[in-house]
């Protein structure tokens, strides 16, 4: 299998201010991000010749997505894959490429979640016969945390310091990127103090709920390298979809196979043998801060069981070794579902770039995001690996 | 002749009492849980009482109440799922009246006196509801009996009745009431309980020659421990003939109430003891039941009603029950979407894996799953499983989460993971709990609840408890 590797670019990026959006419709946010993209790869909207939308619960088809931005009568596919929906688009619109059947493609994630009414996740559900218990992710992702203080025997308190350091950091972050949902710092005593969502889970333990959209245009690397110099080569794409957890009586909910398999996946594929050395840094998927210690650990860059002690010692904030979600995380810059994967791309992009303002990493050369869509035992997981060229 | 082969009790877990904030009241009574009714209860007594025997002997289902959830559509075959009853078996609700509890043990004698049926299970299970702090409500309790009605192996055979029915509007509560209404306390005590039960038992002893003291205990019915005390004075019983009528720990049970006293009688009598029961609603039935040499063989056996009371726990507020019977409610509608009505299509086809709770032990590796499944998540294995009853075994709390916002009636809602004993595992709620006693590895038992009504779909599953069970009793359960 010859993979992915070096042989598509992005060429392009844009994404839009996340949070509630009350002035902008769904495609009020892809025309905003698709808009920037084309400036920003300096192409025309006609040049576009494949498109795929990925998005949870705006839209059903890729319609939506011509009607938005006058796209003429060319293939659109919409792509649904959980929270790596917006990876998963990209993820198609590069083998598309790869597979030499278009030259430039557009890929986009959006998702309009506050016109529900409701202040969490409100998503329909297929008709059921609905015994299974009312778990809004909070309960899910606690049950993980709860079984995590316990098999590491961490006392409660404890724990939730590590947690609401985890929180603090990516409000640092998101606190310097004007596209952030929320652009406030927290202490971490705030954290530990602020009301109870699903025990051990508080409110700042939770992303944010929040409309956005961004957006990716991919071409060829020769093509890329006559737009500009600094495009930036996929690396790998790793997917990994899971069931095991949820049926297997053995599972222990302290870590997640679909990330590991789905990062073992990647680093094969962009040749990396050592991702605590090689990558730079990693936008990941902290839904809620007990996530993102786990998937410290799921991605190898903590060893099992002593990611707070990394925690403890800064290693992931913007000045730490490897640096985690530096533009605020789903904790901080929003959660709007289907553009996430993306809007984790975005800021790789802009890094590797040197075009991350405040918050920019010095040199970055690899860097890696990574979604994890579903709960705890069945996972849709994305990691995807991003590089400047040699 | 027919009789009694097996017993069991279920008594909620919870108690209004002198403990509760704004109950006003010293005496005590047991109330249901937001998620329990009369067919969880129902289920509840039944478990208790097949502890120890093989459900597959099992010919019909009588299930007696005043408060079935449904007016069209059986509850007796709800619970003969729950219970994981054979499919080839006579069902039916025996409801509308106090008397119904006796009506379906009577019946029963009859199939199996008839021989249409070898045994038969009985049970009755009310939670009827005055209106807010009224006597009615005082005096009320919730609960459920189990009987095991056969001719193999009886530990109380019956050995006579005698019926009146009389119509008469004493109490009544029309289709669509919630609350029991009465005629004036007076005319309701003197032309009605006091003058049809001590008839209806004088005929009796006349018909069969027997003397009130050869009677070694009465189960009695009377709707207060008032009128109780009234009654069994002028049927002329000793203090030592009066099972205790239970007011002041228990409640006033309705159409399960002789029938729990009866078990409670049980529960405590030696051989060759007469036992009557004595229920009322439009007349009056009673039951005489002799109890054998074999009676020592059922102790033991089940919880019972006297297990169940000394399991409990008092609420701290009257605020809690008020809002589980929705006198008090709460607006959590503005938090998420209202439901949508569950898919009746799913629900039966999930009937083994949601009311029998059946899980798959692979034929090839052992592997138990839940929910079932076609191909074995550990060896891959297709189609080749057999179902295994998960509702009985123990099980252990591996973790959980408490949710604040799921909703408004249990908050925080204690979701749970349960390794089952023997294997498997279950995502499922946890009810009847105390926050602070809840654990990574707590003991816990399922239990058969209401989810939640929707479409007028009373939607059942089973939930997690904390084990209520003497482990004595529990071992061996099949």
């Amino acid at each position: 299998m010859p993979g992915i590797r070096d042989r598509v670019a992005i060429v392009g990026m844009g994404c839009t201010k996340f949070g509630e959006r009350w002035d902008a419709s769904a495609a009020d946010l892809m025309v905003e991000a698709a808009y920037e993209a084309y400036a920003d790869a300096g192409i025309e909207p006609d040049q576009i010749q494949a498109a795929w939308l990925g998005t949870v619960s705006s839209f059903r088809t890729g319609q939506p997505l011509a009607e938005a931005l006058k796209l003429d009568y060319i293939p659109i596919t919409r792509v649904e894959n959980a929270c790596a929906t917006a990876t998963d688009a990209l993820r198609n619109a590069c083998y598309a490429v790869a597979a030499g059947i278009y030259d430039v493609v557009l890929a986009v994630g959006v998702e309009k979640l506050k016109d529900s009414g409701f202040s969490g996740l409100a998503i329909p559900e297929a008709p059921g016969a609905d015994v299974a218990p009312p778990t809004p992710p909070p309960a899910q992702f606690a049950m993980a945390a709860t079984r995590y203080f316990h098999q590491y025997d961490i006392p409660y308190e404890e724990g939730k310091r590590t947690l609401a350091q985890i929180a603090a950091k990516n409000h640092h972050n998101g606190a310097l990127n004007p596209k952030a949902h929320f652009q406030r710092e927290v202490d971490p005593d705030q954290v530990v103090n602020a009301p109870m969502i699903a025990w051990p889970l508080g409110l700042f333990d939770c992303c944010g709920v929040s409309d956005g959209a961004a957006a990716a245009i991919i071409t060829t690397p020769e093509i890329a390298a006559g737009l500009r110099q600094d495009y930036v080569l996929v690396k790998a794409l790793g997917l990994a979809v899971g069931a095991f957890g949820v049926l297997r009586s053995d599972w222990d909910f302290t870590h997640f196979p679909e990330t590991v398999r789905a990062s073992q996946a990647a680093y094969h594929e962009a040749g990396i043998t050592d991702p605590l050395a090689e990558i730079d840094l990693a936008m990941v998927h902290d839904c809620f801060t007990i996530t993102e210690l786990i998937i410290y650990e799921d991605l190898g860059f903590s060893p099992r069981g002593r990611a707070r002690e990394d925690v403890a010692s800064g290693k992931f904030t913007l000045e730490g070794g490897l640096p985690v979600n530096t533009d605020g995380g789903l904790k901080c810059f929003g959660h709007p579902v289907g553009a996430s994967g993306i809007r984790m791309i975005y800021e790789v992009y802009k890094q590797l770039q040197g075009k991350a303002g405040r918050r920019q990493l010095k040199d970055p050369r690899l860097g890696l995001t990574h979604n994890l869509g579903g709960r705890p035992g069945s996972f849709t997981c994305s990691v995807a690996i991003f590089g400047l060229p040699e | 002749m027919a009789g009694i082969c097996g017993y069991g009790g279920y008594v909620p877990r919870f108690r209004l009492g002198a403990g509760t904030a704004g109950w006003n009241s010293s005496q005590e009574r047991a109330v249901a849980n937001f998620d329990e009714d009369s067919v969880t209860m129902a289920v509840a007594a039944g478990l208790d009482c097949l502890r120890h025997v093989d459900r597959r002997s099992i010919d019909a289902v009588l299930f007696a109440t005043t408060t079935p959830p449904y007016s069209e559509k059986q509850c007796a075959a709800i619970i003969a799922a729950a219970l994981d009853l054979r499919p080839d078996i006579f069902t039916a609700d025996i409801t509308n009246v106090l008397r119904a509890g006796t009506a379906a043990l009577k019946t029963a004698a009859d199939s199996v006196d008839a021989g249409s049926a070898k045994q038969v299970l009985v049970l009755a299970a009310d939670h009827r509801q005055g209106p807010p702090r009224g006597e009615t409500e005082r005096s009320s309790g919730d609960g459920a009996a189990a009987l095991l009605v056969g001719n193999q192996g009886i530990i109380a055979s019956l050995e006579g009745w005698r019926s009146l029915t009389e119509n008469m509007l004493d109490s009544w509560r029309s289709t669509g009431d919630n609350f029991v209404r009465s005629w004036e306390d007076r005319f309701a005590t003197e032309e009605g309980l006091e003058r049809i039960i001590p008839r209806a038992v004088a005929e009796f002893l006349e018909q069969h020659g027997l003397d009130i003291a050869q009677v070694h205990k009465v189960a009695l019915y009377a709707p207060d421990a008032r009128r109780h005390g009234g009654l069994a004075r002028s049927l002329g019983l000793a203090p030592e003939q009066v099972q205790d009528p239970l007011f002041g720990r228990l409640g006033n049970t309705g159409a399960a109430f002789p029938l729990m006293l009866l078990v409670n009688a049980l529960e405590n009598a030696l051989p060759l003891e007469r036992v009557l029961v004595v229920s009322y609603g439009d007349g009056s039935d009673v039951l005489s039941f002799l109890t054998t040499p074999e009676i020592a063989r059922a102790k033991g056996q089940s919880v019972g009603v006297s297990g169940y009371l000394e399991a409990r726990q008092t609420l701290d507020n009257y605020e809690t029950y008020a809002r589980w019977r929705d006198v008090w409610t709460l607006d959590d509608a503005a938090r998420r979407p209202q439901p949508n009505s569950p898919s009746v299509t799913a629900m039966w086809r999930e009937n083994d894996k949601n009311l029998r709770l059946l899980g798959e032990e692979c034929n090839d590796c052992g592997y138990v799953q839940y929910p079932p499944q076609r191909v074995c998540v550990n060896c891959r294995s297709k189609d080749n499983g057999k179902a295994v009853r998960l509702s009985t075994r123990p099980g252990t709390v591996f973790t959980y989460s408490m949710d604040y916002i799921a909703g408004a009636t249990d908050t925080p809602l204690v979701v749970t993971v349960v390794d089952f004993d023997g294997g498997g595992r279950i995502l499922c709620m946890m009810t009847d709990r105390e926050l602070n006693e809840v654990r990574v590895g707590m003991p816990v038992e399922m239990s058969f609840r209401k989810l939640r009504v929707v479409n007028g779909i009373h939607n059942y599953y089973w939930k997690a408890v904390p084990r209520r069970v003497n482990e004595a009793i529990g071992a061996g359960v099949n």
